[in-house]
């Protein structure tokens, strides 16, 4: 039977890791923005979901993978408006160390009109480059796949589709208390011995690669701390 | 896995093509049609041809049915498509009602199809007004747009919103192509497919053929074009680039492209570009038939640059093509090719014939850097471009469209 739930895996202590997947469509929300006042007005009206959108729903829609910024608005403030200034402020934002998206709005509002009090003049896009505010939807599924222990973590994210890298690796820094990853988080309840790999993969900037880069670096980092071992199912 | 899952497979990655077949699971038993205008020519029929069978492969019940029209009725949906791109069409109301009678009739060939279905994608204007005739439709129905209309002709668009603002949801390639709707607006980039004749590998002998073929000389540097002959596809500041290019490189051009069953302004264009090209050698205008998938691939792979010097573009899947086999491209800055062409990256995005030449000579002089901007191109089309991301959206898309506006839909077993 399927179900809805809105309940998630978590590293309770020695339990196995259950893999999920997730696939993302965009909608389009009807808001654009030409200049940075539009841009501020339209951030300050748009649902939730466009923010989380354009800082990590990114990751699983068509992009270039060696982005020169970590989230949309930076990119296009920089692109569309040529605001270096802003665009810099702007992508040095880390999501995760917000409460909420509406602290994280908050500030990205503040940073905006800084930049608008400091100027005269209001930067403008030229009409077919404005930035239109896009949102998602996220379907998440159970793979029915199992990791007993972490000495299979490297063999069962070295086969995981991107789409169980981005819900385990980038949505689980929204999804969750802590705001970490899953897999670190799943280590946690395996006591001490797996530190060492718990802090190299918090210490993974997930932001300027792409998933499948990811997938390597998180692969390659469980061989090195643990080894290879086949251990999920 | 059938063996069309385990050819995707060998491509794109089984991860990937697992993830599809979970994805597909909870969506087997649906009734699935699409609808479209013509089953040769253009990009969206070369969707269809590959999506369908890739949703059958995944065990969905999937149908692709298409309109019949008569000349009148593809002259109006002509005039659509040039008014949804920013033209200003005079559409008569006699074309008006040959559109909507057409409409009609094909309704009534098509009742027990689509009455009965659980999701119809309706692509493109020419069946949009299909709706109106099915009152008593049970399934989701969704109008996929293909087409650039970021600012189209307003008339035109008021006249077509009358029918699509009734369906569920609408799909557009880009948000900046999105229009006001009264329904939720998808935003779904099309795709190529890496297993078609168009784009598998060639043998060296088969790519090589082609200088024969057309009369081609190995020892010019070769440019290349595909498309249709469509005045949106720029072939004459294709032309243009290419005279001013040669004023310093001497290289060779090729303009390849056929027509499509719906498009019947294709010849006049045709003549224009051959009267354009007459006094010169080493341009080439091939006008190829619908079916020419593997002299299109070889020309693409024969090629040192291929150009889309498009000034309107739904998407321009041409240029994942290019892309997909390493070749950096020249696009016009427009439309979807912004989102393949990343300047300095994979190509270079230009405004005008003299932005085309400039970059079609700088390329020519730097092999590295097409070697380098090729590689790129391909990765880009690997991640982002193919059928597999395609389909993964579709299949996502159904699954929100049953489940309302959610951010987040949870598809768990229990137990």
């Amino acid at each position: 039977m399927i179900t809805s739930s809105s309940q998630v895996d978590r590293g309770n202590h020695h339990e196995a890791f259950r893999v999920r997947d997730c696939a993302l469509v965009a909608l389009a929300t009807g808001l654009s923005a030409q200049n940075l006042r539009e841009f501020r007005d339209g951030l300050q009206r748009v649902h939730e979901g466009s923010i989380y959108h354009h800082f990590w729903g990114r990751f699983l829609q068509p992009q270039f993978d060696e982005p020169e910024y970590n989230n949309d608005f930076a990119s296009w403030i920089y692109h569309g408006l040529h605001e270096k200034a802003l665009a810099e402020r702007l992508s040095v934002i880390d999501p995760t160390e917000y409460e909420d998206i509406s602290s994280l709005r908050e500030d990205i509002l503040e940073r905006v009109e800084e930049r608008l009090d400091e100027t005269e003049f209001v930067a403008w896009a030229r009409v077919d480059e404005q930035f239109h505010f896009v949102r998602s939807q996220i379907v998440v599924l159970d793979t029915g796949k199992i990791i007993e222990q972490p000495e299979g973590l490297a063999k069962a994210v070295s086969e995981m589709s991107l789409g169980s890298i981005f819900y385990h690796f980038i949505d689980a820094r929204r999804r969750t208390p802590e705001k970490i990853d899953d897999f670190s988080a799943w280590l946690l309840g395996w006591g001490e011995k797996y530190d060492t790999l718990r802090y190299s993969l918090m210490a993974i900037d997930p932001f300027f690669s792409s998933l499948k880069e990811l997938r390597r670096i998180i692969t390659s980092a469980a061989l090195l701390h643990l080894g290879e071992e086949a251990g999920h199912e | 896995m059938n063996d069309l899952l385990v050819s995707y497979a060998e491509v794109a990655g089984h991860d990937v093509v697992d993830h599809l077949c979970q994805l597909a699971h909870p969506l087997r038993g649906l009734k699935i049609v699409h609808v479209n205008s013509t089953r040769e020519g253009g990009g969206v029929a070369e969707i269809l041809r590959k999506l369908v069978p890739f949703m059958e492969a995944l065990d969905l019940d999937v149908r692709w049915e298409v309109l019949k029209g008569n000349t009148e009725f593809f002259q109006c949906t002509k005039g659509f498509h040039n008014a949804l791109q920013g033209f200003a069409v005079g559409i008569s109301q006699g074309m008006l009602d040959t559109y909507e009678s057409v409409n009609a009739s094909n309704a009534e060939e098509l009742r027990p199809v689509l009455e009965d279905a659980d999701f119809v994608f309706i692509h493109d204007p020419q069946p949009a007004a299909l709706i109106n005739f099915f009152p008593k439709r049970r399934g989701k129905w969704v109008w996929r747009c293909h087409i650039d209309c970021s600012r189209p002709y307003r008339p035109v668009w008021r006249y077509l919103k009358k029918w699509i603002a009734s369906y569920d949801a609408s799909i557009f390639s880009l948000a900046a192509f999105a229009r006001y709707l009264p329904h939720p607006q998808y935003l779904i980039a099309p795709s190529i497919d890496p297993l078609s004749e168009k784009n598998i590998d060639l043998p060296e002998s088969e790519i090589e053929a082609v200088f024969d073929e057309f009369g081609l000389k190995r020892e010019l540097p070769l440019v290349v074009q595909v498309s249709r002959f469509d005045r949106f596809k720029d072939p004459l500041g294709v032309i243009e680039a290419y005279r001013e290019a040669r004023k310093m490189t001497p290289l060779q051009l090729v303009l390849a492209g056929g027509s499509a069953d719906d498009d019947p302004e294709g010849k006049a264009v045709l003549e224009e570009v051959r009267r354009a090209a007459s006094d010169d050698e080493d341009i080439h205008v091939l006008e190829l038939p619908p079916d020419s998938h593997r002299t299109i691939n070889a020309l693409q792979r024969a090629s040192d640059i291929v150009l889309q010097k498009s000034i309107k573009e739904g998407f321009g899947l041409t240029v994942s093509e290019a892309m997909w086999k390493g070749k950096p491209v020249i696009g016009g800055d427009t439309g979807g090719i912004r989102l393949q062409v990343i300047d300095h990256f994979t190509g270079f995005k230009v405004k005008t014939p003299e932005g085309a030449a400039l970059r079609i000579r700088y390329l020519l002089h730097n092999e590295h850097k097409r070697y380098e901007m090729g590689t790129r191109a391909r990765r880009l089309v690997r991640e982002n471009f193919l059928l597999t991301r395609h389909l993964r959206e579709y299949l996502a898309l159904i699954v929100g469209v049953v489940h309302g506006l959610e951010d987040r839909i949870e598809l768990i077993e229990q137990g």
